[in-house]
């Protein structure tokens, strides 16, 4: 027996580095993979019922490979939308926006999540965004090169990060910070917990409820700890963040998403606001416009694929005899009890409902177009 | 009836020409949840070290080989209806494929149950 495309086997070509909480996580039984250049729990006690439980309570996972970063200083709300297609300017403090970096030619160099700080947290700096663990040190580069030197970009690489998601995150958090009840879906903001300052949005990345909540690397062992006491929460592994997210239909950054495809194809337009379409300005907005204009040349949709078998990563999918796309992601899906798929779709095919074939070992399975996410979301918006 | 192991974590049941194959505990709890097999046909004939099966986790697709050659001559339906069959009782009820065995030879480099628990635990 042998994996031909086991996620333990996909190995780093540099040393893998700890986490804050690598102890934390072995001691409660992970298994750990090489993951974004550091030691992961892939899972603990499985993936499905990490998966399941995710979606019925809560779940805490560790993200703190992501990178953090902090901008300040004249200028920077200026300077931050020549580098990301998004509102900047109109973001208020403690809301949070996606965005993501795009390159000349509009291709996507990251995606990630942008918030205004309220000058209370960070230093006081203006500006907090979470990028991707994989793609931090490249997208550091990059922005530097793109920053005017009035504008001080921290990567606060010694605070930790920790995502707790599911429909029972908002009774357990305000168990150990009541104030936390009180933020709705993109919101974030400065919170004390036993005297260690926390920046706490209400966001993540499963589709649930939940939070992501930024903590100084030396105080995070004691916070996760204290929220695993709870009785809705457990430690949840990467298997399941990825099962989670791509039943909540959101791309992944290296698979779904990379600087071969733009911003609209992606069906990522709503990240660039109205203002910013018209007036431009940023890196990467003739492709948009270009692509709002005619069309984009392929489409990431949602596949449904009929029977149990999985559509992998690299999949070839075709029209009868036409190659048309390729699966991006792809695998069982829990909630939905039957394999489920993202991948890219030449624009004419790109259709709710459209009959594909996906190709796996040879043969052809029968799959459609679906509308994601194949999981309803449940934020916790305005009532 | 004897039960071999190889490297590659599966294990062959012999009785007569009858060879039974799975993959053994470890590689299930290895694999994780097992959400699909792919089983070979009836007639199917294989060399040792042939792609044989295919079995899908949660997160991955992973092979199985022919660990010795042999003509198969029933595959487990069961497992169609209830892959985690392999995760509940990969050494008994969630057995892969059996084969008529072509070559008895081949049995004579594989583990006993003692060697591969050692092998396992080396690991």
């Amino acid at each position: 027996m042998s994996g031909n495309d086991d996620i333990a086997t996909i190995a780093e070509e540099l040393p893998l580095e700890a986490l804050p909480l690598d102890a934390w996580h072995r001691a409660r039984g992970a298994r750990m993979v090489g993951f974004a250049g550091y030691h992961m729990p892939i899972q603990y006690e499985g993936i499905m019922a990490e998966h399941a439980w995710t979606r019925e309570h809560a779940g805490l996972f560790d993200v703190s490979h992501m990178g953090q970063l902090s901008f300040s200083g004249d200028g920077v709300d200026d300077a931050l939308e020549y580098l990301l297609p998004s509102d900047i300017k109109g973001l208020k403090p403690f809301r949070q926006r996606y965005s993501m970096l795009l390159d000349q030619e509009g291709g996507i160099l990251d995606d990630l999540m942008v918030s205004r700080l309220g000058d209370e947290a960070f230093d006081g700096a203006a500006i907090y965004m979470v990028v991707n663990g994989a793609t931090k040190y490249d997208d550091i580069g990059w922005m530097i090169e793109n920053l005017p030197d009035a504008v001080v970009m921290n990567h606060m690489a010694d605070q930790a990060l920790l995502a707790l998601q599911g429909p029972e995150a908002g009774e357990a958090l305000a168990t150990l910070i009541p104030e936390t009840a009180d933020l709705l879906f993109m919101q974030s903001g400065p919170f004390i917990w036993r005297g260690v300052p926390l920046w706490i949005s209400r966001s993540g990345y499963t589709g649930e409820d939940g939070f992501e909540i930024s903590i100084p690397a030396d105080d995070v062992t004691l916070l996760a700890d204290a929220l695993c006491a709870l009785p809705q929460v457990k430690p949840i592994g990467l298997g399941a963040r990825d099962s989670l997210r791509l039943e909540a239909g959101l791309p992944l950054y290296g698979h779904d998403l990379s600087p071969s495809v733009s911003t609209i194809g992606a069906d990522l337009g709503f990240a660039i606001q109205k203002r910013r379409r018209e007036e431009g300005g940023f890196i990467g907005h003739a492709r948009v416009l270009k692509e709002l204009a005619d069309g984009p040349g392929a489409k990431r949709v949602g596949l449904k694929i009929e029977g149990r078998l999985p559509a992998r990563e690299g999949a070839q999918i075709y029209a009868g005899d036409v190659l048309v796309g390729e699966v991006t992601s792809g695998g069982f899906a829990p909630s939905v009890a039957a394999p489920i798929a993202m991948g890219w779709v030449s624009l004419p095919h790109a259709v709710i409902g459209e009959k594909l074939e996906i190709e796996v070992r040879g043969k052809r399975i029968a799959a459609a177009v679906a509308p994601m996410p194949f999981v309803p979301h449940r934020y916790r918006r305005k009532v | 009836m004897s039960r071999y192991f190889t490297e590659e974590h599966e294990w062959i049941d012999v009785e007569g020409e009858i060879a039974t194959v799975g993959i053994t505990d470890y590689a299930q709890e290895q694999l994780g949840d097992i959400v699909f097999v792919e089983l070979p046909v009836e007639g199917a004939t294989f060399d040792k070290g042939d792609d044989a099966a295919v079995v899908e986790s949660v997160k991955a697709a992973s092979d199985v080989y022919a660990p010795i050659s042999g003509e198969v001559v029933e595959s487990n339906a069961a497992l169609e209806d209830e892959p985690a069959l392999v995760n509940s009782d990969a050494e008994e009820d969630g057995w892969f494929f059996k084969l008529r065995i072509t070559d008895a030879s081949e049995l004579e480099g594989l583990m006993t149950e003692a060697v591969y628990k050692k092998f396992v635990a080396a690991l």
